[in-house]
């Protein structure tokens, strides 16, 4: 193996390029380096200036999604050996606006995460807790494929049509909606179905599944939206037929 | 920058929005739906560190378990520093706190008949912890975190970094924060601030905590005045993963996991923890306590018994008798880390393992209720030292903690703050003073040969040689002088970046200075501390020593600046001081 790898960085500054231009750095190579420790190599050695976020180092707190190699990934736990001899092309994730450097602005998307409900919605009030919901093994199962999502965006920068309709509530807050719905401590589908019938709710998602492929934490956005159309047809169908106290 | 500070007020202020602080949160808009309250964060609040918590949250919940046991291990885990009072009152309210995440929709593990399940945890003489498998506290902070969209007075400042508290004759009124996207510099008053900014593990140079744990709440604190509480003590984890410092769960021991010396043999049952039997065996061998077990494996590096890897020695954690089957259900994360960042599967393969800087026992001296030493000021989870933990925290003890304290300090701050006075006009020149900092330090030249991650590595190496697993009087006095040094070179270090948005050189230099008053207080306080207890080991004065040291350190800084330590009673109400006894 080499003993150095090239990454090719974008870099941005609002204050002084107009556009995003690719740096290139020159970063030792070593077997447990992930692209993250090449990044932090060149902060701490090369360019102090160099931006980016990062915190766990151990893909749990998603925070440091960029792409590599046109790829959306979590830069700790890519590494830099598997793209030897290199050069390693680290750019922002896409369909995101870039506010300096490797930094996205996910605004859009924490606006919309609460907008699909994600808590337990109950039709009792309980006021005392005096034990747990009981949930059984299976109950658990699931939904829980669907609560490991860590809000990392990389579905959002893999996704074609959030890409060219931004108001696409998109692949992880879809996925959170389902993880309650199926929940079985929730009473509150039909709330959040009432959001995502919406236009931008889930009909924008043409099924590319791209979401799903790139996903670090093996959660399936492109399934859950494809329940919710599938729910949504019913529904309209109800709606159809029958009068509105009927429903549910 | 240079527009001046902008301003906004609310009733109360959270710094911080991992479980202690949107657990506050929570409980403020619950119980005061009339106050206004806000989150401030230096990171989205769901990448907070309490995101990395693995094994679980303990809380009396089985058939088998009492109240009574739970306090005792935890009194007897801190080797007889933590206050009993406190104590009592957190056993007696995690478990209606785990059940409340429960009805937020945590997806806790469950036995086959849909009831809670509980797993074993080191030096718990019952099994009590609770669990989601291996990612507790993933699932925990963003069920906190989800449930708190449903509030929409909980007003959030996500990716704001806060650099001071603002203090008017005794009582704080808010914070100066700088947000990072636009670099904007922004007051926000309140009339009671809840400090909930995790650790500070990053002041030692080998941790499993994240980038984001530089105790910046502690720091706070610190330069405002109030008074932290037993910094000597750093819990070390028995099993982390060298060069990276990843967490391997303690519940992989719980599970029946060994650990083993290079000639694979279990060493623990040299150094009075028990026999090994096949089955783990509470509060015995493996499920020892955490300072214990970090302290043996020192001894084996002593006798040569460890084996040598490019990070240092290393021991290794046996899960392979486990089965393929137990390793998926109940630690997944452990398998997917060791094939991730070691390439090694823990079904056929031994995982190496070295103690790594985990937890800090000490912070901000709080009452009960998470009152710090200035009015208007509060704090909870690690930040803080109320204190449960003591010399030595058990492993889930730390999770209950955050809630139970987190809703505690939230509730009295709300209480505090629908009585108290409006900001004084006074504050608005700290602010000023604050402003003019930033500013300077933004637009001072860094000294060519030096900079903030070159300072940022010598100060930690300095906290490993002084302070580590065993410590001496002439190491820590020997790093207390190199940090006179760093000091000086903190002093005069600039910022290369000069552009407003995003400055993360900005916020590294800022987390520089908060690690370097939390360096000198946990070395100033060992220094004081001259008797082994729990995590702090002397070897110069290696036993305990109840008369002169039943006592908690505070530590304050003087009119010079210096750090001054003080000593304030332990609270002893039912458990008299007596032997830690494990495996037998």
């Amino acid at each position: 193996m080499d003993d150095s790898i090239a990454m090719q960085v974008t870099r941005y500054r609002p204050d002084k390029n107009s556009q995003p231009v690719p740096v290139d750095y020159e970063v030792p190579l070593r077997t447990e380096w992930t692209v993250l420790d090449g990044l932090n190599h060149i902060k701490a050695e090369q360019d102090e200036t160099l931006s980016f976020r990062w915190s766990c180092r151990m893909g749990i707190c998603g925070s440091c999604g960029m792409n590599v190699n046109g790829e959306p990934r979590l830069t700790c736990a890519t590494f830099l050996s598997d793209y030897a001899p290199g050069p390693v092309r680290v750019e922002p994730l896409a369909n995101f606006p870039v506010v300096k450097d490797l930094i996205v602005d996910i605004t859009d998307f924490m606006e919309k995460l609460p907008r699909v409900k994600p808590w337990i919605i109950r039709d009792d009030d309980v006021t005392e807790i005096d034990g747990e919901y009981i949930q059984t093994p299976e109950e658990l199962e699931a939904y829980q494929q669907f609560s490991m999502c860590i809000n990392c965006m990389l579905c959002y920068a893999a996704c074609p049509v959030y890409g060219l309709d931004p108001d696409f509530v998109g692949p992880a807050a879809i996925a959170l909606a389902e993880r309650y719905d199926l929940d079985s401590r929730d009473r509150g589908s039909r709330e959040r179905l009432d959001v995502l019938i919406e236009k931008e709710g889930v009909w924008g998602c043409t099924f590319v599944g791209e979401c799903t492929s790139v996903c670090p934490k093996h959660v399936d956005p492109a399934g859950a939206i494809q329940r919710y159309k599938l729910k949504a047809a019913q529904e309209s169908v109800k709606a159809f037929l029958l009068p509105k106290a009927l429903r549910r | 920058m240079s527009e001046g500070a902008t301003t906004a007020a609310h009733d109360v202020l959270l710094v911080g929005g991992g479980a202690a602080g949107l657990r506050a949160a929570i409980a403020i808009a619950e119980t005061r739906p009339d106050l206004d309250v806000a989150v401030v964060s230096k990171v989205y609040p769901m990448r907070s560190h309490t995101v990395s918590a693995e094994g679980g949250a303990a809380g009396v919940m089985a058939d088998d378990d009492s109240i009574e046991e739970h306090i005792y291990d935890t009194i007897s885990g801190s080797d007889w520093l933590g206050d009993q009072d406190a104590i009592e009152a957190f056993v007696n309210e995690a478990p209606r706190e785990l059940l409340q995440l429960e009805h937020w929709g945590c997806p806790w593990s469950r036995q086959d008949d849909g009831r809670i399940a509980v797993r074993a945890f080191g030096g718990m003489k019952k099994m009590r912890t609770w669990f989601a498998a291996d990612k507790t506290g993933f699932h925990m902070l963003h069920a906190l975190f989800q449930t708190s969209l449903k509030y929409r007075a909980v007003k959030r400042y996500d990716e704001s970094f806060v650099t001071r508290l603002l203090v008017d004759e005794g009582r704080v009124y808010g914070v100066v924060s700088v947000e990072l996207a636009t670099g904007r510099i922004r007051a926000i008053t309140a009339k009671a601030v809840v400090l909930a900014t995790g650790g500070c593990g990053k002041v030692f140079p080998f941790t499993t905590n994240a980038n984001i744990n530089t105790g910046d709440g502690m720091a706070l604190a610190y330069r405002a005045g109030a008074p932290l509480k037993d910094m000597e003590f750093v819990q070390y984890h028995p099993t982390g993963l060298p060069f990276t410092g990843i967490l391997i769960t303690e519940a992989t021991r719980a599970e029946g996991g060994w650990l083993l010396n290079k000639d694979g043999y279990r060493y623990l049952q040299d150094y009075d923890l028990g026999t090994p039997t096949d089955k783990p065996t509470l509060r015995s061998m493996e499920l020892g306590p955490r300072d214990r077990l970090s302290q043996a494996f020192v001894h084996e590096v002593e006798k040569g018994r460890t084996t040598d890897s490019p990070w240092g020695p290393i021991v290794h954690l046996d899960l392979r008798h486990l089965g393929a089957k137990l390793i998926d259900t109940k630690l997944p994360m452990v398998r997917e880390l060791c094939l991730q960042y070691e390439r090694i599967d823990p079904v056929t393969d031994l995982i190496p393992v070295r103690p790594v800087v985990h937890y800090m026992m000490g912070g901000v001296h709080t009452d009960i209720d998470g009152r710090a030493g200035l009015d208007g000021l509060y704090a909870a989870g690690e930040t803080a030292c109320v204190s449960i933990n003591g010399a030595n925290r058990l492993g889930s003890n730390s999770l209950p903690e955050c809630l139970v304290f987190g809703a505690r300090a939230g509730r009295a701050a709300a209480e505090d703050a629908a009585a108290a006075p409006a900001p004084p006009a006074a504050i608005a020149a700290q602010v000023s003073d604050e402003t003019r900092r930033l500013e300077h330090l933004l637009a001072r030249d860094t000294p060519l040969d030096d900079g903030v991650a070159r300072i940022r590595e010598e100060l930690q190496t300095t906290m490993e040689d002084a302070a580590g697993i065993y410590r001496t009087g002439p190491s820590l006095e020997k790093g207390a002088d190199t940090f006179q040094a760093l000091r000086e070179r903190v002093g005069a270090v600039g910022v290369r970046d000069t552009s407003p948005s995003f400055n993360t050189e900005l916020v590294a230099a800022l987390e520089l200075e908060n690690l370097i008053d939390i360096g000198e207080c946990i070395l100033r306080s060992g220094l004081a501390r001259e008797e082994s207890r729990g995590a702090h080991q002397r070897t110069d004065f290696p036993k305990r020593d109840d008369e002169r040291f039943l006592v908690h350190h505070t530590v304050r800084r003087d009119h010079d600046g210096n750090p001054s330590v003080d000593r304030l009673p332990v609270t002893i109400t039912r458990w008299p001081p007596g032997e830690r006894t494990y495996g037998r």
